[in-house]
């Protein structure tokens, strides 16, 4: 097939459709290996864009790139949990088996090695993606094979199959991974609850304005239990669920949307994938549970685009589910009560979960947060009320919909209800997943996770909060500890520097350059935390990062510029010796070496005594 | 009830129509508040948070903030006024800015509020990223080193022109405009120096060819005062939610 009709297949696949841009490019990318400037010339044309839209949501992307990058893409995650199970050094070995540096593509354009964020599997690191195809436990033995495999040109559904295995590693499970109901139990049970009221209202012969009616009473009445519930967000902001769902059911809108944030980007975070794997009905009977309370016909799970290899499993539950009717139209033959999902693949941006920057994407455009207000829910997908939820939020809400919420309030703390699940990574001797009743200690996790000798735990990644060991009696809940899954553990034995440089490189990575502040000021940090770890950091560079802090927090557009500097801050109160270590003693050193610069001047004049030389750091220190 | 349609700015009362965001009524009540992404015929973009001011005590963009009765606004203050600075001197290390051989100097509005705001010194190192110039097209030339991001000839192309002429690629700080042509020059494009999108860089990106110097050194717009004493130029051409839509 050559590239125009390879082209053409995914685009008519698509309906021509421009929101659908971001499959259309994966798909044709998975075809022909890279999107070509003709490629994109071609897909404009097929989707009626102008083709400088499509250049722009290409160029977004890490995942899309429109340079030839070989045949064999190779990404090494770098979050720290890979870092301190040793990939950089496994890189270099890569890269010099292969005769390359990283980031660079082969003199034969075979093939490229690179690193990326985390990819989610910090407790079976370190991790790569090839092809975005996920990798797990790579040693140097793998890397020996894989360079064998990518010199003979081996298809890479030919490597071997034990590579590509996700471990699931469930230690600690409660209500949501317990979970044994019966797909389409939450939905019978909600439906039930307007029968039942009905039942007792009227005897009669039903008229159509009655069945309509009965079914709205099954569906407040559903959300009077997710109320009741005191469910609140797991993604991060934890805002009540029943409220969310309540006050998209009363936008004004032509049409309504349910979106599942499944885009997980949080370094450390990987507890999103495990209940995709493991309970993936429940989170989609909780998305139709939320489309039957909001009135909506159609949902998106937006997974991240390092979950690749879940999209073939969740398209097959979903047809399951809709043969079972409990998607489609009529849904357990309720007339009129028509829902369906589809997955969407993300390709490689952090800030795609915020939910705006989502919708964007879901549009098919560059991911970048809307000024807000409005919200999604008056104004999200199409410019339509749209509720987006975490994955773990669509899970509860499922449990509560069939249990109700009294069952759900008896875990957890009353202003923490029910369970958390936590992705536990690092130094300890069972990473893994870990669901809790919320109100449990950082204490009880790190001896169940078995830590020792922990030096400070992350919770929440890199925009979450550093604690040390005084914290550890501290509480995982909203009014204590929040999270949004992600617990790293650093044993006594690491540089905590080392960990902070490499998630303020992650924010600098991954700020979407919408606005100033982010844009610059991430990376002004990066070069800041760098100049420090060179050896030529002074306070000024201490204070400086405050200023930038200042700033990020009150002018940047988004959550992710709002804690791009919080690593920083964490650490700077509590492990201020990791700092001080590095940093010389002068007030002030410029980034380049201002006495080498005088040796021309010093030549010319002849001299070079003391005086004809810039003060010492010594002789400042006295 | 127009008379109960105010909030308090630095002291001062602002009269606003409802729908009116806090910056189309400080401009249109005279009182100027910095900004490069604002330009009074287009929608607010909310990117350079050059606007940047307090409401009730919380950080907000003015341009996409719209007037409530009542708001207490704080913009003049120097927490407000160091951030500003501090913006304007991350979007000059940000890009290469040399100002003397730049023909925009003078009518530049990222210069002017550099005047305005006191920088004295870059404050960060220079970023002196790559920016190829596009010289292609027989009228226009684009100095992408000049470019703030601003996005305004990307509205101006897309809302007014009807041609998509620019757009942006790139994430974070390698996000940087493209035009729409498969060869990535300009001269493959429809673009005409008629265009809205040719008369709206608020710096000196699109510029004209064969024009050097055409108004003397001392002589520019924003050489007799400061830019906050042009106030009157940004005023909102149209009422309401701002701009075209
Ligand atoms: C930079 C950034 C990244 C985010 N990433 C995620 C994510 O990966 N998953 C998620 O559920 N929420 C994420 N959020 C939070 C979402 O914006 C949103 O609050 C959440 O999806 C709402 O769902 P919930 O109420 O169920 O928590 C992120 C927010 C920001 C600012
Ligand atoms: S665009 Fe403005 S700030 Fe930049 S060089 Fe030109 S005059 Fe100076
Ligand atoms: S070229 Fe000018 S108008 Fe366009 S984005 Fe850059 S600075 Fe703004
Ligand atoms: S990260 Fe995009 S605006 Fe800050
Ligand atoms: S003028 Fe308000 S953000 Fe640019």
């Amino acid at each position: 097939m050559n590239d125009t009709d390879a082209i053409n297949e995914v685009l008519v696949r698509h309906g021509k459709d421009g929101t659908r841009l971001m499959q259309i490019l994966r798909e044709t990318q998975e075809e022909l290996g890279w999107l070509s400037p003709a490629t994109l010339t071609a897909i404009a044309a097929g989707i009626n864009w102008p083709r400088s839209r499509v250049e722009s949501t290409a160029g977004f992307y890490s995942f899309f790139h429109t340079t030839p990058l070989g045949r064999y893409r190779v990404l090494w995650s770098d979050n720290i949990t890979d870092r301190m199970l040793g990939n950089m050094d496994l890189m270099q070995a890569m890269c010099k088996k292969l005769w390359l540096e990283p980031g660079r593509v082969s003199a034969d354009g075979l093939v490229s090695v690179d690193t990326t964020s985390c990819t989610g599997m910090c407790d079976q690191g370190p991790a790569i993606l090839v092809n975005y195809r996920a990798i797990t436990h790579m040693t140097a033995e793998r890397i020996d094979q894989m360079v064998e495999l990518i010199h003979n040109q081996t298809p890479i559904t030919e490597w071997p199959a034990e590579w590509f295995k996700i471990e699931d590693n469930i230690r600690r499970a409660d209500i949501l991974l317990t979970n044994t109901m019966p797909p389409g139990e939450a939905l019978r049970i909600s439906f039930a609850r307007g029968a039942a009221t009905e039942v007792e209202t009227s005897f009669s012969e039903r008229s159509w304005h009655e069945s309509m009616q009965a079914s709205d009473i099954g569906a407040s009445a559903t959300l009077d239990e997710i109320k009741k519930s005191a469910l609140r967000g797991r993604g991060g902001a934890g805002f009540t669920t029943g409220l969310k769902w309540e006050a998209c059911h009363n936008a004004p809108g032509r049409t309504r949307y349910v979106v599942c944030n499944a885009d997980e980007g949080e370094p450390g975070t990987f507890k999103d994938r495990v209940l995709l794997t493991r309970q993936p009905d429940l989170v989609l009977e909780g998305m139709t549970v939320a489309a039957y309370i909001i009135g909506a016909n159609k949902g998106f799970v937006y997974l991240r685009g390092e979950y690749r290899y879940l999209l073939e499993p969740l398209n097959a539950v979903l047809a399951k589910r809709r043969k079972l009717g409990l998607l489609g139209e009529n849904i357990l033959g309720r007339e009129g009560f028509n829902f369906d999902i589809e997955v969407h693949l993300g390709a490689g941006a952090y800030v795609c979960g915020e939910e705006s920057a989502l919708i964007e994407s879901l549009e098919g455009k560059r991911g970048v947060p809307r000024n807000r207000p409005p919200y999604p829910v008056t104004n999200g997908f199409l410019n339509q009320p749209t509720v987006v939820n975490n994955v773990e939020t669509f899970a509860s809400a499922a449990l509560i919909a069939a249990k109700g919420g009294d069952w759900y309030r008896s875990f957890g703390s009353a202003r923490s209800t029910g369970t958390k699940i936590l992705s536990v990574s690092g130094d300890c001797e069972r990473p893994g997943i870990y669901e809790y009743p919320f109100g449990v200690t950082v204490r009880q996790v790190l001896e169940e996770c078995g830590a020792h000798n922990t030096q400070a735990v992350q919770v929440s990644g890199p925009s979450g909060i550093c604690l040390n060991r005084d914290e550890f009696d501290r509480r995982i809940a909203f009014g204590d500890v929040p999270t949004a899954g992600a617990f790293m553990v650093f044993g006594q034995q690491r540089d905590i520097f080392e960990v902070v440089r490499n998630f303020v490189h992650f924010f600098a990575h991954e700020s979407c350059g919408f606005c100033t502040p982010c844009r610059v000021g991430t990376t002004l940090l990066k070069n800041l935390v760098d100049k420090i770890a060179d050896g030529n950091g002074t306070r000024t560079d201490i204070d400086e990062i405050f200023h930038l802090n200042r700033l990020l927090q009150t002018t940047a557009h988004c959550g992710l510029g709002h804690t791009a500097c919080n690593p920083l801050l964490y650490t700077l109160e509590k492990f201020r010796p990791a700092y001080e270590r590095r940093l010389k003693l002068l007030k002030f050193v410029p980034a380049f070496d201002l006495d080498a610069a005088l040796s021309q001047a010093r030549q010319m004049t002849g001299r070079d005594d003391a005086g004809a030389h810039l003060e010492t750091q010594s002789e400042i220190a006295q | 009830m127009s008379e109960t349609n105010t909030f308090i700015l630095d002291d001062q009362e602002i009269p606003f129509t409802p729908g009116q965001s806090v910056m189309q009524a400080a401009l249109s009540a005279g009182v100027f508040i910095p900004h490069l992404c604002y330009h009074p015929e287009f929608r607010p973009h909310g990117s350079c948070k050059l606007c940047t001011v307090k409401i009730n005590g919380r950080p907000a963009t003015s341009c996409t903030t719209p007037a409530a009765h009542g708001m207490e606004v704080e913009s003049n203050t120097p927490e407000i006024l160091d951030k500003r600075r501090t913006l304007v001197q991350m979007l000059l290390i940000e890009g290469n800015h040399f100002c003397p051989s730049c023909e925009k100097s003078g009518f530049c509005k990222l210069q002017a509020l550099g005047y305005e705001l006191g920088v004295m010194t870059p404050r960060f190192n220079l970023m002196y990223p790559t920016r190829p110039v596009d010289a292609s097209h027989p009228d226009v030339l684009l100095d992408f080193n000049r470019c703030i991001l601003c996005e305004l000839c990307i509205r101006a192309s897309t809302e007014v022109d009807g041609k998509f002429v620019f757009a942006l690629s790139g994430r974070g700080i390698k996000k940087h405009l493209v035009v729409n042509a498969e060869s990535g020059r300009l001269a493959d494009t429809n673009f005409s120096l008629t265009d809205k999108a040719a008369q709206v860089c608020p710096v000196g990106v699109i510029l004209p060819k064969r024009m050097g110097f055409a108004v003397p050194i001392g002589q520019r717009h924003f050489d007799d005062a400061p830019i906050s004493a042009h106030v009157d130029e940004f005023k909102p051409v149209m009422p309401g939610p701002g701009g075209r839509s």
